[in-house]
């Protein structure tokens, strides 16, 4: 055979489109399921055992569904509740809602891990409520857990390649879309596949440089 | 609503979302451990070679691999089915994620032990089979669990390439009675209990060495 990387380097602007929607549709939505994720936090180490039961099991329980099955439960399932939506708010809800769940559950576990004295000598400090959880909860929080947030994002970015399904024109799409038209379909995947795997590797380095930068700002613990 | 018919159809998905995600496992692990011990071992190339497939596979969505892998090798002369397109697709994949928690637990091993098993006059087979392996396959064994539920949940994107497995029979389901609502339901909730069940038959299987060979 002959590999034919004219094809693919006619087509770049489509695979750039392609790309850039991948990366802004994980950003945005990962900036917002970090939000949501830190709210879900509360509920999920509350004291009262029905109200962190109920959050837990809602958590669990979200994490237990495929990405691709949830998508097609907002995309086709949500019209006949009478909510319509077109193909970016389904792509941008399926991924917070998605994402939410890991993103509390990885928070919680951070919070988890956070020495009790701390809160103590904070309450001793009068630090209390909202107060609390501002200044001296979530800045250790985000710290420690930045790693796993890092890999929940290159999760989130290969997830996201579903969302070609429901025509969503992202990387995946882009490929499929040039394959079929001028029939490359390995040069074409493949060359979408390193795109995904460069992506991946900048948001490691990124993640890298921030531990780093961490280690630097972060106080001794105990 | 969902009828009975409707159930039972779903659970011939079910039927081949478990079977496609189990042969993936069984054939990935083993391939994981010795895509792993082609890393360890001492040979530049070798080691080279399987770090780089390691970190390109894990970092390509799966739909888009299992596109590759369908769409892409009969291009290169490769003709395929779409179920073994979909095993093979799998298989690769799970055996990537199962090589970096096989080498986690190899490169924390105790380098004492690989040492008083020379100064017994055990050679390198041997030392694996009878002090190595028994230990970390215990060790990555919650791993391993964990790569398999990430495998049944990334394993709907066999669906692209005509593999009916569960979400795409629920989708079928629902394009034909016109309410999508109660087969994807349905069908996130056997999810979920396939998943629940694999966790539970883990958590068992990790309690019952711990009574019989002790903590690691």
């Amino acid at each position: 055979m002959n590999v034919r990387l004219d094809v693919i380097w006619h087509e770049l602007p489509q695979f750039a489109i392609g790309l850039g929607n991948t990366v802004w549709l994980c950003a945005v939505s990962m900036t917002l399921s970090l939000v949501l994720g830190g709210l879900l936090m509360v509920p999920l180490m509350s004291r009262h055992r029905v109200v962190r039961g109920t959050a837990q099991a809602i958590v669990d329980g979200g994490r237990c569904v495929p990405f691709l099955l949830l998508t097609y439960l907002v995309y086709f399932a949500l019209p006949s509740l009478g909510l319509t939506v077109d193909k970016w708010s389904a792509a941008l809800i399926t991924l917070v809602v998605y994402n939410t769940a890991y993103m509390a559950e990885i928070l919680r576990g951070g919070w988890a891990h956070l020495p009790a004295g701390q809160t103590d000598a904070a309450h001793a400090f009068g630090f209390t409520g909202l107060k609390l959880f501002r200044r001296i909860i979530l800045p250790q929080v985000l710290i420690a857990v930045g790693p796993v947030i890092g890999n929940q994002l290159i999760q989130l970015i290969k997830d996201s390649a579903f969302l070609s399904i429901i025509t969503v024109p992202e990387l995946t799409f882009a490929a499929n879309a040039v394959q079929s038209y001028y029939f490359v379909p390995f040069e074409s995947f493949l060359f979408a596949t390193l795109l995904y795997w460069a992506l991946c590797g900048g948001v490691e380095w990124l993640v890298h440089r921030g531990e780093k930068y961490a280690s630097i700002v972060r106080l001794p613990r105990d | 609503m969902l009828t009975a018919s409707m159930l039972l159809d779903l659970l011939t998905g079910v039927a081949t979302t478990v079977a496609v995600s189990a042969i993936a496992i069984a054939a990935g692990v083993p391939l994981g451990l010795l895509l792993a011990l082609g890393r360890s071992a001492k040979m530049p190339m070798l080691g080279t070679a399987c770090a780089i497939y390691a970190s390109f596979v894990r970092a390509v969505p799966v739909v888009t691999f299992v596109m590759l892998i369908f769409f892409g090798l009969p291009a290169l002369g490769m003709s395929l089915d779409p179920l073994p397109a979909a095993v093979i697709a799998l298989t690769l994949n799970t055996t990537a994620f199962n090589s970096e928690i096989w080498r986690a637990a190899i490169v924390d091993f105790p380098r004492g032990q690989l040492e008083s098993a020379r100064a017994f006059g055990m050679t390198g087979p041997v030392s694996f089979r009878r002090i190595v392996f028994p230990q970390i396959w215990r060790a990555s064994l919650p791993s391993l669990v964990n790569e398999m539920t990430l495998l049944i949940k990334a394993s709907p994107a066999i669906a692209i390439i005509g593999v009916v497995d569960l979400t795409r029979k629920a989708r079928q389901i629902a394009a034909t009675t016109y309410e999508p609502l109660p087969p994807f339901l349905a069908a996130a909730v056997l999810y979920g209990l396939a998943l629940l069940l694999l966790v539970i038959a883990a958590r068992t299987l990790e309690r019952r060495l711990r009574v019989r060979l002790g903590r690691l």
